[in-house]
């Protein structure tokens, strides 16, 4: 797609400036997994993995670390000090009863009333697998959906309500593409950052969903986040 | 005297019959009990309910029971692994049945038959095609749906350390749905890397007693 748009590396950057210190979180497989890479080494981050880890620290030196000491993408992980292991029950308590402060995931759609669909689409011939998607959306306290803002052939992925099967309604809160960050408000999408060099018009063209924008929306300058 | 353990894996897995429920430890290639599955295919049982996060990959564990037409039904929260080809070569086939769960739920399930409990309601997908069916309550403002307790004939899983009781500790994330499938199963069989001592396991670390558990067996390379 032409025009402005940032690239990948600023919009997990952007995202990142919104995870405080002290938080727990948990990054989903995909593109919210180079959050974690971006986060400034000066907050306290502790991460969590749905498979039983919290304090996962990043990837071992190639062939050291344990095989079986793995995040939810199935790579290879290390623990950090004050990092501990439980078993799977605990680990979806933590995500389903509101003790993780911050998730991010990617996303398939997300509707104007903060619906999201990230687990299956409306492609045949593939079994259907959910993981752990749900009960992370459900229970995170604040969820960040970090996605494209429309599908490789343009077509908008904020829409007035997803097309694809439902992972759970009403639960996103903000969303964040290569051209805006946008609020779930109790009023509908609004928008409060956009890409410089982008008109209010041509975001609204790639949204299918009506958008208000923020008093005070703020220049995404590429390179500069 | 109680003695859990058992000299081989052969007897560890004698007597789990054709129509079995068999919950399998494991969340991608950690914590599988791949030697205690083998065993069981040699054992022979068929027409099995499996109850696993994944679906197997390559033809080792999970995968091996599907390529052998072992499965009649698959209860799992991911099945669509890189590399789950004999399950998506079963599914398509329309030989095997594939219950999906959301994967809190499927652990939280295997804990409500543990614990002794009739189900309980969640709101991981209540919203979704897989509450279709399902009795949803509006709880505190929210949508919830109930879901039924999840009970195993037999659990293999996989642990690091056991002492003739059964007493287990774990191996970092290796621990995942081991605890839990240990709880909810008629018979839980357990592969362990070295047995102990009694007395050897630090009480405060003991991560599942040995009342959850039925049959030890050491399997040193895992």
């Amino acid at each position: 797609m032409s025009g402005p748009r940032l690239p990948l590396s600023d919009m997990a950057r952007r995202v990142a400036r919104d995870i405080p210190s002290g938080a727990y979180v948990n990054l989903g497989i995909g593109m919210p997994t180079l959050v974690g890479d971006v986060v400034s080494p000066e907050k306290e981050i502790v991460y969590h993995s749905e498979n039983g880890i919290l304090g996962m620290g990043p990837a071992p030196a190639p062939g050291e670390g344990d095989p079986e000491l793995i995040n939810a993408g199935k790579q290879p992980v290390t623990l950090v000090p004050g990092g501990s292991f439980f078993h799977h029950t605990d680990s979806f308590m933590m995500m389903r009863g509101g003790h993780i402060d911050v998730t991010v995931l990617g996303g398939f759609q997300v509707s104007e009333k903060g619906d999201l669909a990230n687990w299956a689409t409306d492609e045949v011939g593939h079994p259907p697998a959910v993981g752990g998607a749900m009960d992370l959306a459900v229970g995170a306290k604040r969820v960040l959906v970090l996605m494209t803002h429309t599908t490789k052939d343009g077509r908008p992925k904020i829409l007035p309500a997803c097309t694809f099967p439902l992972t759970a309604a009403a639960v996103v809160d903000r969303i964040y593409t290569e051209l805006a960050v946008i609020d779930v408000g109790a009023d509908g999408l609004v928008v409060r950052e956009m890409v410089a060099g982008l008109g209010r018009d041509e975001l609204q063209a790639r949204t299918a969903a009506r958008l208000a924008f923020a008093d005070d929306v703020v220049e995404l300058h590429p390179g500069a986040i | 005297m109680i003695d859990k353990r058992v000299a081989s894996l052969t007897d560890a897995v004698a007597g789990i019959e054709d129509g079995a429920t068999v919950l399998v430890g494991g969340f991608g290639n950690s914590g599988i009990p791949v030697e205690l599955v083998h065993a069981l295919l040699d054992e022979g049982a068929r027409d099995l309910t499996l109850v696993t996060n994944n679906a197997g990959s390559g033809e080792s564990d999970v995968a091996a029971l599907l390529r052998e037409h072992r499965v009649r039904k698959i209860i799992c929260s991911y099945p669509r692994s890189s590399g789950s080809i004999w399950f998506e070569e079963r599914y398509r086939a329309g030989e095997i049945e594939l219950e999906l769960v959301p994967q809190g739920t499927l652990s939280e399930r295997m804990r409500a038959a543990g614990a002794g409990l009739g189900g309980f309601f969640t709101p991981a997908g209540a919203d979704s095609l897989l509450a279709e069916g399902k009795e949803v309550r509006v709880i505190n403002g929210r949508r919830h749906v109930f879901e039924e307790p999840l009970h195993g004939d037999v659990a293999l899983i996989k642990a690091r350390s056991a002492d003739r009781w059964g007493n287990l500790v774990y191996s970092t994330a290796a621990r995942n749905f081991g605890p839990t499938m240990a709880t909810a199963a008629a018979l839980t069989v357990v592969q362990v890397r070295e047995f102990v001592e009694l007395g050897d396991l630090d009480p405060e670390s003991i991560v599942t007693p040995g009342i959850f558990v039925d049959r030890v067996v050491q399997v040193e390379a895992s």
